[in-house]
């Protein structure tokens, strides 16, 4: 016959245990959500919001970028998308010119998903599996924007591993990468008009002047 | 008459790359016309301001969507059947069973592809086109071009495009005002829908020809690639 101190002991060890594996994978959970999964949630939420806010379906695009500001923006790595638009242009430029250049771009790709997300706010998305391998820092999260009427739009977005989370460094649409796309354009700037130029152009488009 | 086009047309646009890529301040690999580009750039521009953006605006106010909706889908029936016969020329068989059953379903029980069962059911269009065939083949995409009305193209697009009118059916019809028409609507249809990626260009870009012809290029090196695109080499 067993004493009953060994057992409780055991039984204590095993409950221990239990609920310190549990602790640590719902940590490493947090920790390491899957880029799919984070996509997903957080463009579910975005439109879930859109769709339901009064003043967004009254047509305000304060209320829209509000919305994007808090809970789409935090996820996006613009220092880096900013670096990658830049090229070699980027070392040129100093920490102050580099971190006003992101702020500016920021801005202007808010301004442009805006009006984007007001068009398309109504379509649901597709999400494609994902294919990584463990230890990846970097992978591209496919989706489709399923359309009423048209074909639907492939939408792919460029993650990059940071700390505990992901952050998207690229957005692709139909195969066309919102940041290569703006190299030449950034190039152009800077060869007219220097670093402080394409800030100045930037700056312009941001206020509403229109493009030539 | 389309043989002897085809092969005059890039001796013309290689004639006029030596004339203009002298006056260029820096020569880009993919566009060494860009002065004459955007000199019809800014034409094209002008006159799609004035007169055909707002021709197509009334177009989308006026003609219900359940219209516009059957006007496309007549025309893309068209193309599902050219792109099937690209994915012949370019021994994608698999890519055609999809597209030849698409324009199979469509034309068959989307009355005369009226209707766009295909799409509904979830098979999606193969978008395989003559200028994708040519670069399939080992053709080089040759100088960027700008065409007013037509938008952007490059020497081996612009041969697709060629080829395409050329295959028809359109072309072939012999009742001229009829022929016209649909040629009329196939270019308001196309037109219709760009006006939304005009306005979001009009917001995004710091140089509208830039962008467009940046975006154009990326965009057709994504299909030639069929969506799956090899890293681009880094410029030096």
């Amino acid at each position: 016959m067993n004493s009953p101190r060994p057992a409780a002991r055991r039984l204590a060890a095993l409950v221990l245990f239990i609920a310190m594996s549990l602790l640590q994978g719902a940590g490493v959970a947090r920790a390491q959500e899957a880029p799919d999964v984070m996509v997903k949630r957080v463009a579910e939420d975005v439109l879930a919001t859109i769709r339901a806010d009064p003043a967004i379906q009254a047509g305000s695009e304060t209320r829209i970028r509000e919305v994007l500001e808090t809970r789409l923006l935090p996820n996006f790595d613009f220092m880096r998308m900013t670096a990658l638009a830049m090229g070699k242009n980027w070392r040129a430029a100093t920490p102050e010119q580099q971190k006003r250049l992101a702020d500016e771009f920021r801005g202007l790709l808010v301004r442009t998903y805006s009006g984007a997300l007001n068009r398309y706010r109504n379509e649901t998305i597709e999400y494609k599996p994902l294919r990584m391998n463990a230890g990846d820092a970097e992978v591209t999260v496919r989706t489709a924007v399923m359309r009423a009427s048209g074909p639907p739009i492939q939408i792919d977005y460029s993650l990059v591993k940071a700390a505990d989370t992901w952050k998207c460094s690229d957005v692709i649409i139909g195969g066309v990468s919102l940041v290569t796309n703006y190299r030449d354009e950034f190039n152009e700037q800077i060869r007219n008009g220097g670093v402080d130029g394409l800030i100045r152009t930037l700056a312009d488009r941001n206020k509403g002047v229109a493009a030539k | 008459m389309i043989a002897r086009v085809l092969s005059r047309f890039p001796a013309a646009v290689m004639l006029a790359a030596a004339l203009l890529s002298g006056c260029a301040a820096t020569p880009s690999r993919v566009d060494p016309l860009e002065p004459m580009n955007r000199a019809l750039f800014q034409f094209h521009d002008v006159v799609d301001t004035a007169v055909v953006k707002p021709a197509i605006q009334a177009y989308i106010d006026i003609v219900p969507e359940f219209f516009r909706t059957s006007v496309s889908n007549v025309f893309n029936n068209i193309d599902d059947l050219i792109s099937a016969f690209n994915d012949l020329l370019q021994g994608k068989l698999d890519k055609f069973g999809n597209d030849m059953g698409r324009v199979i379903l469509n034309t068959g029980f989307g009355i005369g592809g009226l209707f766009d069962l295909a799409s509904q059911v979830g098979i999606e269009r193969g978008n395989e086109d003559f200028g994708q065939t040519f670069a399939v083949w080992g053709f080089d995409q040759g100088p960027y071009l700008f065409v007013p009305f037509l938008g952007p193209s490059s020497v081996r697009d612009g041969a697709g495009w060629i080829a395409r009118v050329a295959v028809g059916p359109v072309g072939y019809i012999p009742d001229i005002p009829v022929r016209n028409t649909l040629y009329g609507f196939g270019a308001v249809d196309i037109r219709a829908q760009f006006v939304g990626a005009g306005e979001m260009v009009d917001t995004a870009a710091l140089d509208r020809y830039l962008f467009i012809r940046n975006a154009y290029l990326q965009r057709r090196r994504y299909l030639v690639y069929d969506g799956k695109p090899p890293p681009e080499p880094e410029e030096p």
